[in-house]
């Protein structure tokens, strides 16, 4: 990594180079791995056999430059914002009425998750698409994330980095702009259609925060399921439900106590484990992967993101993100200003269009596609940059 | 690790020895660590501060001696006997008086039989401890299935009712039939389980951590009146007509059901498991990040070389190493998760646990995790046979304050002496 130093407000260019010996360094602890011996039951979270096919090809087959050359190429930038060093990928389309987007990844993502949306929403005319559909785009990585620095403060809430976001677009220029994030990168866009900037013209997002305050309460409290609820609200309630019986511990740990993860800042493979068991169905999605029948994730794209979390050092300083935040993640927040969603069948929850109605009174555009799951623009980058460029057509 | 191997109902002796190149590749292990940035705040709120846990590292690769432990626990009886498919490894004291009460301690997480060592002595041999003959134990100190030089099991449902089980087994084995249990943490549920089995021979228990709540008490743990959000709901409202001592008792109690390293050991040990099995000071984080009063003794012990009783360095990095080189970090977790799939299921089923009528004594150590309210306790124990508040002590009650907790022992068991019941 390197980059030209200047003053606070500018912007740097910025190039991906990790040295080779810290690439030796992870292969040597891969290698050494110790091992628990394997679990009792399947529900006791990533099995043994998976990560161990997991911990072989990243040793032996997975190649890191492949993935750095390709990264590298693209145009990478730093600048300091609110006293933290916030790196940015900044692709410009050549049309010249583009709309400018900032698209904010999620936990345990990056900016890698965007990577496959760069071509067909920048370049729509090399990717069936209209010219009049044309972005440029703003990919940050989150403070504590990947290149980005790491606060040394308390306070970098989804509120105070939605804050940044507005910094980072008025410096780069742009006076009309919309927004999109799914996972944490909701919760920013989210926060940044509150702050209501001048030029934010609208966001979309991929996983949405639709619950009403009395399901919430009950999903919270182990209460009975509220009165009313029918069909896909039900659907949604169940599936939330058992999400929070059974998938929030690595989250509880993360928002109490993130700074005990001292394991997975020093296992290569206690690191993948904990960033392959974020949620049920993407769990399944990686685990196929590695058992040689991918679905919407390869073995190199699941290993360049761990391997990016790894190089980086970003598993504690990520963490301190849950730690951080003190927003109610799937409650609504009341924004006002255009909203379009897109449900992925395989998301944490789906959201009903009567909830997203209610949290979204402008809600421009609502579909449920037929793939997908947790790393929408990861996992369908074309099926995402339609829906992108469905939503904010009529914001242009 | 030697034994002699004979059929499964025998008793086995049983030594530790451990390769040097085991030792060798810990420290190995330890000095290469890669640590994370130093927490962004001034105190333990976001878990283990790096300074404390650099220290521990320090002193754990340069100063700390594993075969010290190793010579203090091969001489003491050690035992390895297959009960139910799994080696139970344990230590069995037997007393000089003749009319010695036998009794079995559980330990908890993240101990081991090592929080027990200290009491060995006052327990056995009382007549050097400042007690008397007729207060003498036979102490027999097991390893729970998945902890310690026990075996770790290959199969699911290894829950507390089933290890409860398994140490009947042992009692009788060992040819007791008239004994007494304890415990405290995960040793209080399994403590909890045998008076509610009530095997033959089983007189009383005694406990220092409450376990089993009233079921207004879990009531109001879940109820709506906790406020926050999904992930941080620790607070509870305060119920007006609550006492001031239940009321905070309530509040630390929900704090422990949504705190971090129970929710993720209830459901997915298994991928905390690789991350704790690769890296000794990332398994020496989890574990001291326990409870706070603990925590701040420990921190102390590294920082300030002010030890809290028997909480010394050496004593809290022979627990590490323990775990380190039996390879438990995983399978210990498991027995969170094995409680908490048992308790789902009863509370899907509106299963109750058997009443409970054998005499039960009960110590409340200040630093404990909750202070629990004598009214809880005689709601869950109706034969509430002994209750004490002691001064000083906190979770790792034996470990921290043996001659106390040796003294609470020897009160709260008095009156089953002798064949006596209450």
């Amino acid at each position: 990594m390197s980059s030209t130093a200047q003053t606070a407000t500018e912007i740097r260019t910025f190039t991906v180079e990790v040295p080779e010996e810290q690439l030796d360094d992870l292969r040597n602890r891969i290698n050494a791995t110790r091992w628990p011996d394997r679990e009792t039951d399947a529900s006791q979270g990533v099995q043994l056999e998976t990560i161990q096919a997991l911990a072989a090809y990243w040793a032996t087959g997975y190649d890191w430059r492949k993935f750095e050359e390709r990264f590298a190429a693209l145009p990478h930038f730093i600048t300091e914002i609110d006293g933290v060093d916030i790196h940015f990928i900044h692709v410009r389309s050549e049309h010249e009425d583009a709309l400018p987007l900032i698209v904010t990844h999620g936990w345990p993502g990056s900016t890698i998750e965007q990577l496959k949306i760069i071509g067909p929403l920048t370049d729509p005319t090399g990717h069936g698409a209209d010219s009049a559909d044309a972005f440029h785009l703003v990919i940050p990585s989150l403070p504590g994330h990947g290149f980005s620095g790491k606060p040394r403060e308390t306070g970098w809430d989804p509120i105070r980095i939605a804050k940044a976001w507005v910094v980072l677009m008025e410096r780069l220029g742009y006076t009309r702009y919309v927004a999109q994030g799914g996972d944490w990168g909701n919760a920013v866009t989210e926060q940044l259609a509150l702050l209501k900037p001048e030029g934010l013209l609208g966001i979309h997002t991929n996983m949405p925060a639709t619950v009403p305050a009395d399901v919430s309460k009950a999903l919270a409290t182990g209460g009975p399921m509220p009165d009313g609820l029918f069909g896909e609200e039900e659907k949604a309630y169940q599936i939330l439900k058992h999400f929070f019986a059974t998938g929030v511990g690595y989250a509880n740990e993360m928002a109490n106590r993130p700074q005990t993860l001292y394991a997975i800042a020093d296992s290569p493979v206690g690191l993948a484990a904990w960033m392959l068991d974020h949620d049920e169905r993407s769990y399944q999605l990686i685990a196929r992967a590695f058992a040689g029948n991918p679905g919407g994730l390869s073995r190199d794209e699941v290993l360049d993101n761990v391997t990016h979390y790894w190089l980086t050092n970003t598993a504690v300083s990520s963490a301190r993100l849950y730690w951080e935040s003190h927003l109610a993640f799937f409650d609504v927040k009341g924004v006002e200003i255009p909203v379009g969603v897109t449900v992925f069948p395989d998301e944490l929850y789906p959201a009903p269009q009567s909830w997203a109605e209610k949290a979204y009174p402008k809600l421009v555009h609502y579909n449920r596609v037929a793939e997908g799951g947790h790393f929408a623009a990861w996992e369908q980058p074309q099926i995402l940059s339609q829906e992108l460029r469905d939503t904010f057509r009529s914001l242009r | 690790m030697s034994s002699t191997v004979e059929t499964p109902t025998e008793i086995r002796t049983f030594n530790v020895d451990i390769p040097e190149e085991q030792l060798a590749e810990l420290r190995r292990r330890i000095d290469a660590a890669r640590w994370p940035s130093k927490e962004v705040v001034a105190d333990r709120s976001q878990g283990v501060q790096l300074a404390t846990l650099q220290e521990l590292a320090r002193y754990w690769t340069t100063d700390y001696d594993w075969r010290k432990l190793e010579a203090k626990l091969n001489a003491l009886p050690q035992f390895m006997t297959e009960i139910d498919g799994v080696d139970i490894h344990f230590i069995h004291v037997r007393s000089k008086h003749e009319d010695a009460l036998p009794l079995i301690i559980t330990h908890g997480w993240p101990g081991s039989v090592l929080e027990l060592l200290e009491v060995v002595g006052p327990l056995t041999d009382p007549t050097a401890h400042g007690g008397r003959a007729e207060d003498a134990f036979d102490l027999v100190l097991p390893s729970m299935p998945g902890y310690g030089f026990s075996s770790q099991p290959t199969e699911a449902g290894w829950d507390a009712g089933r290890i409860a089980q398994a140490w009947a087994e042992l009692m009788n084995r060992l040819g007791y039939t008239r004994y007494i249990a304890q415990g405290g943490d995960q040793g209080a549920s399994v403590t909890d389980a045998m008076a509610r089995q009530a095997p033959n021979g089983l007189a009383g228990i005694h406990l220092n951590f409450l376990s089993t709540f009233p079921t207004e008490v879990l009531a109001a743990i879940f109820s709506p009146e906790i406020g926050g959000g999904l992930f941080k709901r620790v607070g509870v409202a305060v119920v007006a007509s609550r006492a001031e001592k239940e009321h905070a008792a309530l509040d630390a109690v929900a704090g422990i059901f949504m705190s971090g390293y129970i929710a993720e050991m209830n459901t997915k040990p298994q991928t905390l498991g690789y991350s704790l099995t690769d890296t000794p000071v990332g398994l020496a984080a989890w574990i001291l990040d326990h409870d706070a009063d603990s925590y701040e003794k420990i921190s102390h012990a590294f920082l300030d070389g002010q030890p809290s009783g028997g909480l010394t360095r050496d004593a809290i990095v022979d627990n590490i190493t323990l775990y380190w080189l039996t390879n438990t970090a995983a399978s210990s977790g498991r027995l969170y998760w094995e409680n908490a799939v048992k308790i789902n299921a009863a509370l899907a089923s509106g299963e109750k646990a058997p009443e409970l009528s054998l005499p039960v004594g009960f110590t409340v150590f200040p630093g404990e995790i909750f202070q629990a309210p004598r009214s809880w306790a005689e709601k869950v124990y109706p034969n509430l046979t002994y209750w004490s508040e002691a001064d000083k002590g906190g979770h790792f009650a034996a470990w921290e304050e043996p001659q106390l907790f040796a003294e609470e022992m020897r009160a709260a068991f008095r009156s089953l002496r002798n064949g006596g019941s209450s």
